[in-house]
């Protein structure tokens, strides 16, 4: 039995209908292609009166087929799938033709615009008489989530979820949970001291019935897809028995080694061999540092086992490996701290006295190596001037493009406590103040009362080579005053430089476990920039935080929050529906030849051993077509993307006789006689 | 950033400075951080820093630009354009400048005099004179300069540092085909 | 190896003593220098103030004139490395302009493929060509006790960056403690000497040097080491005018680092150069290297 197809032609206002002849498509299709049985067209297709008019056609006139001519499916397929299914066709019997976007929009002329139009509607409805009824694939959701990353922001989306009554596994690679939060002093703008904000939210996480938290451990691998993760984590052995271990702490106390802390004190202040990373850590678990314990690197000591109440010391501990299974993710793995070196004119590294940022908050810090005295490196001097450089890193074609977004508050959070603590005189370089959310033009205002010193100008260098006796044994920072027009120099006795954010060096790798990429710059890309921020084009993997680009604790707590949201309502519904749009392999044209497999950008092909062929997996199948095209014996094909569905298409366009050569050129000319060729 | 001149000259100089300069649409780029005025070992010397004059040169201010000695007193340390973090190439753009000011006539300090007498020397022996070029320089645009230049001069004509007859090249005709032809090209764009 | 050399006007007068110390110390590392035939003067920085087409072109007579056997240019002067490689650079980059130079050489029969030519400063290929083994077996002389300020200057390290850092460059640090000398640390390295100001305004000319002297000074060197021809007139041949002006009293020699690298190998001192500075480094090196300093070592 022929198909009964039914075109619409969107007008779309005057989106459309101002470059293309809306009406003159609709005839034309109608009276040129075959099988087209109702053609129309209509102001606007998606309205509810059009789409009724859509449902009553297919019960009236039996349509087995339906054609939409307007936007870009991104936009309205959706709508007119389920249209289709209300009136009881399947919606994969639905065909859309672009004809804003790829037509009226980029038309010079009506004429040309009126051809084109034609063509692709033609095409679309010679295709969808070729497409095959096709049902969406239903998969249950495991209500358990892996957060990877134990900052504020992965704390944040643990404790959203944990709280709503859903199983989380918090996963952090270092030996306890807080993140770069839990190594700052103070919080701009409130002031409100790191810990004290942050560490109740840690003991949450610890304590909470519904959170298996997992330190001091590494994601390996994730297999699966949305609904059905499975993780493979890596637990790197800690050489603690976490099951005896109560925190007591005097394996550390008892600990003859001590070695700098390049970890959370930044290289400022000294731990021992076997430690905990600060005092109000969660778990309060300690980790041995296997490259610095005489144990491990001499064969000696072995003291903490000796001491240890509970006989928690384990030296022959070795990693362990968990497989989780979840139904969702979220990717919650902050940033590091640039290298300062690679600005040699700031000094850093080579003049004493040049701090970095993350070195400034643990001295600021009262818990921190100083006891939260501002002072240089000597460890006794109250510096009598203080310059704070912004942008070191950021907003540099040399280094990173991007602006690390939080420098220019914490660089007034830096005045504010030099101000408070000591006497020094306090000068910000800056090339812009970004003081732009609630209560931080406030903030500024506030420094500025306070008496700190603003330069316009970005720091040209930094420099011990006094010109003049008065900059001898000063640190001198050379920039212009643009405000000024004049170059100046400023003497000071410690610099602290604002370094910039930058993404985890193995973020890529991490984005490659979970199936998703990486921006240019480094940072994990978001589903939609706008109207998207935490989702990836992966569904079911989900980002917070700074990995997704810099950003302050609000935004991060909120990001957090917006991705335990997106999980719980994954989790609610129960259910995923894959779209059926996937390929299929055919085992009776399959050689075993495997190029699929390793060209399957989702590793959604795997090979069946027993029956020798390569299976496609649809919940993890996107549709791509990469094997469809790759495959050598042709044996792939992918669903709604059939050789037959495409050709008739191309028939569509060029056999329809919509663009016929001698069709006039310029706008106004009439169309000249189409021939009318039945297809 | 860009304020609307209102006369021909000035609307067309940043156009003007960014097609003399290779690479030089990179000054749209400039975010008047101040790098280079803060790097330039001249900068106390110049009228207007390197960050002011892209900021006139923006600006459309064609005559006050193309008349102050900023780009004569450049040195080409290229400190600026190492560090400039938008990948502006300063220091062409000062050569620019001081190109355009010796065509429109607004050039100043002994700067031009001195580049001058050495392109004329170069196009006539193929090497540079020192000598040549010390005396005449000094001569006709510093000559009271000239008599405190003399102690030094003797120290280096006595250690065999400076010599009092110019080298020439051999193949100069070559050389004065390239330059002539050089020029013609130059003057048609 | 093979290289082809470039010496520039300044090597053939005023810094003599460079070119003489080049050709020495090149002969005892084995490195043959090929000078260019009838090469002409790459213009300083003065030809392109005036005519930017024209000082391309002038340039590249010289690179053009590089044999087809050897690709690599080497020279000296930083002023003559630098528009040597900044020209082969804007004719690649620049295929507007390229062709136009290539027009203009044409005149003079002449040709140049932008990029067909390494263009290199003399430090890199005594630092990275030969390297460390070859030079410290061929030392006889170490420069033991000798505190050396490294001076770079600007045009060998910037703009162009791939031999060593613009900022905080070290390979002459390096090569110099190879040769057993005490290098100072010396935070001007790479600030600007002030090139032509000298000859234009001496007030900001004289204190840009006097910053440079009084920093090696301060880290009590006994001598500058400079890598380019303005750099060591500027320091030596003005120091005595910079005294006048700021009532100091200066006195320190400033030598072509091929003068000391020819010192620890070995060679007489009168075919490194020695005598033509202003302000004498001899008695320094007598005084730390011994009083057989100056005389070749068999």
């Amino acid at each position: 039995m022929a198909e009964r197809v039914g075109v619409y032609v969107c007008h779309c206002g005057s989106n459309i209908a101002g470059s293309v002849d809306v009406e003159a498509v609709a005839q034309w299709v109608g009276e040129n292609v075959e099988n087209v049985v109702v053609a129309r067209d209509y102001k606007f297709m998606c309205s509810s009166l059009g789409q009724q008019m859509i449902e009553d056609d297919i019960r009236n006139e039996k349509l087995t087929r339906v054609v939409v001519a307007a936007c870009s499916p991104t936009l309205h397929e959706k709508t007119f799938r389920r249209v289709c299914e209300n009136a009881g066709l399947n919606a994969y019997f639905f065909q859309m033709a672009n004809i804003r976007e790829q037509v009226s929009w980029v038309a010079t002329d009506t004429a040309s615009a009126t051809r084109k139009a034609k063509a692709l509607v033609a095409a679309a409805a010679k295709r969808v008489q070729r497409h095959e009824s096709l049902v969406p694939m239903k998969v249950p959701v495991n209500p358990a989530t892996l957060v990877i990353g134990g900052g504020i922001a992965g704390i944040q989306a643990t404790l959203e979820l944990a709280d709503a009554g859903y199983p989380v596994y918090l996963v952090e690679r270092e030996p306890s949970i807080g993140g770069h939060m839990a190594q700052f002093d103070k919080t701009f703008p409130t002031l409100d001291c790191s810990a004290c904000i942050l560490t109740p939210k840690m003991s949450e996480v610890g304590q909470h019935e519904n959170v298996t938290l997992i330190t001091y451990a590494e994601l390996e691998e994730v297999t699966g897809s949305v609904g059905g993760f499975k993780a493979k984590i890596r637990k790197k052995a800690r050489h603690v028995d976490e099951t005896k271990c109560t925190g007591c702490g005097i394996c550390s106390e008892k600990c003859p080694t001590k070695v700098l802390d390049t970890g959370f004190e930044v290289g400022l202040g000294q731990r021992k061999a076997i430690y905990t990373p600060f005092p109000q850590a969660v778990p309060r678990i300690p980790v041995i540092d296997t490259d610095s314990c005489i144990h491990f690197v001499k064969g000696k000591c072995g003291l903490c086992q000796k001491v240890c109440p509970t006989g928690a010391i384990d030296f022959d501990q070795q990693d362990e490996f968990v497989e989780l299974e979840v139904g969702n993710i979220i990717l919650a793995t902050g940033w590091e701290l640039f290298d300062c070196k690679k600005i040699p004119q700031y000094g850093y590294g080579r003049l004493e006295n040049v701090y970095t940022n993350m070195e400034f908050e643990r001295m600021c810090n009262a818990a921190g190596p100083t006891g939260g005295k501002i002072v240089l490196r000597d460890g006794k001097t109250e510096p009598e001037s203080v310059a704070i450089v912004h942008c070191v890193g950021s907003r540099d074609d040399n280094h990173h493009s991007y602006c690390s977004n939080v420098c220019c508050m914490a660089s007034l959070k830096f005045g504010h406590l030099v101000l408070e603590k000591t006497n020094a005189e306090v000068y910000s370089f800056y090339i812009d103040l970004r003081t732009s959310k609630k209560d931080y033009e406030e903030f500024y205002q506030r420094l500025l009362r306070e008496g700190m010193h603003f330069v316009r100008g970005k720091v040209a260098e930094i420099t011990e080579a006094g010109r003049v006796p008065f900059e001898n044994g000063k640190l001198i920072v050379q920039a212009e005053d643009t405000l000024l027009g004049r170059q100046r120099r400023v003497p000071v006795d410690m610099v602290v430089l604002m370094g910039a954010m930058q993404p985890q060096p193995d973020a890529g790798d991490m984005g490659r476990k979970c199936n998703f990429a990486c921006g240019a710059t480094g940072w994990f890309t978001e589903r939609h920039p706008k109207l998207d921020p935490v989702a990836t084009m992966t569904d079911g993997v989900f980002v917070a935080g700074v990995c997704q680009g810099p950003k302050d604790i609000p935004a991060s707590v909120a990001q957090g929050a917006a991705a335990a949201a997106r999980v719980q309502g994954s989790i609610a519904k129960g259910i995923v529906t894959i779209e059926p749009i996937t390929a299929s392999v055919n085992p009776d044209r399959c050689s075993a030849c495997r190029v699929c497999i390793s060209l399957c950008p989702y590793g959604a092909i795997e090979f069946n051993d027993e029956e020798h062929v390569s299976q496609v997996n649809p919940a993890l199948c996107k549709g791509c077509g990469t094997c469809v095209a790759g495959c050598p014996s042709g044996a792939i094909s992918g669903a709604h993307f059939t050789d037959d569905q495409i050709f008739s298409e191309i028939e569509g366009l060029l056999k329809s006789g919509a663009l016929s050569a001698d069709a006039p050129a310029a706008q106004g000319e009439p169309e000249p006689e189409q021939e009318s060729v039945s297809l | 950033m860009i304020t609307v001149p209102t006369d021909q000259r000035a609307a067309t100089f940043l156009d003007d400075v960014i097609r003399e300069t290779p690479g030089g649409e990179q000054i749209r780029h400039c975010m008047q951080c101040g790098s280079c005025g803060g790097s330039c070992p001249n900068g106390p010397e110049m009228d207007h820093t390197p960050r002011a004059m892209i900021a006139m040169i923006n600006a459309g201010q064609r005559d006050k630009a193309l008349s102050s000695n900023t780009m004569w007193a450049c040195v080409s340390c290229y400190a600026c354009t190492t560090r400039c973090p938008q990948n502006i190439p300063i220091t062409d753009i000062m050569y620019s400048l001081k190109r355009m000011s010796l065509q429109e006539g607004l050039a100043k300090t002994d700067a031009p005099a001195l580049a001058k007498t050495f392109t004329g020397l170069l196009d006539k022996y193929g090497r540079s004179f020192e000598f040549g070029l010390a005396s005449r320089y000094y001569l006709f645009n510093r000559p009271m300069a000239m008599l405190k230049m003399g102690p030094m001069g003797l120290s280096m004509f006595t250690r065999g540092r400076m010599s009092l007859i110019p080298t020439k090249i051999r193949q100069l005709d070559q050389l004065k085909a390239i330059i002539d032809k050089a020029r013609e090209l130059g003057d048609k764009s | 190896m093979k290289y082809a050399y470039y010496p520039g006007c300044s090597l053939e007068c005023s810094s003599v003593a460079y070119e003489m110390s080049v050709q020495a110390v090149a002969e005892a590392l084995d490195l043959t220098l090929a000078e260019l035939d009838d090469w002409n003067c790459c213009g300083a920085t003065e030809y392109f103030s005036q005519d930017e087409l024209t000082a391309c072109a002038v340039i590249a007579r010289n690179l053009s004139l590089v044999e087809p056997d050897v690709d690599q240019l080497v020279a000296s002067c930083a002023a003559c490395f630098l528009n040597l490689k900044k020209t082969d650079h804007l004719m690649g980059e620049h295929p507007e302009l390229g062709a136009k130079v290539n027009e203009a050489l044409a005149a003079g029969g002449l040709s140049y493929q932008a990029g067909t030519v390494n263009v290199r400063h003399l430090l890199d290929v005594i630092y990275t060509d030969v390297g460390e083994g070859p030079i410290r077996e061929k030392i006889v002389r170490p420069l033991t006790n000798l505190r050396v300020a490294p001076y770079y200057g600007c045009q060998v390290v910037r703009p162009y960056t791939d031999f060593d850092d613009p900022e905080y460059p070290v390979k002459l640090d390096e090569l110099f403690r190879w040769l057993g000398a005490d290098v100072v640390e010396y935070p001007v390295k790479t600030h600007c000497c002030g090139g032509h100001m000298t000859q234009i305004s001496e007030p900001q000319a004289f204190e840009l040097i006097r910053r440079l002297l009084q920093s090696a000074v301060d880290r009590e060197a006994d001598m500058i080491l400079c890598m380019c021809p303005m750099c060591q007139l500027n320091l030596d041949a003005y120091q005595r005018a910079v005294n006048g002006y700021f009532k100091t009293e200066f006195n320190m020699p400033i030598v072509f680092f091929t003068q000391m690298v020819g010192i620890a190998l070995g060679i007489a001192s009168d075919r490194l150069g020695f005598g033509k500075e202003i302000v004498s480094a001899e008695p320094v090196i007598l005084e730390k290297l011994g009083p057989k300093a100056l005389e070749p070592v068999a």
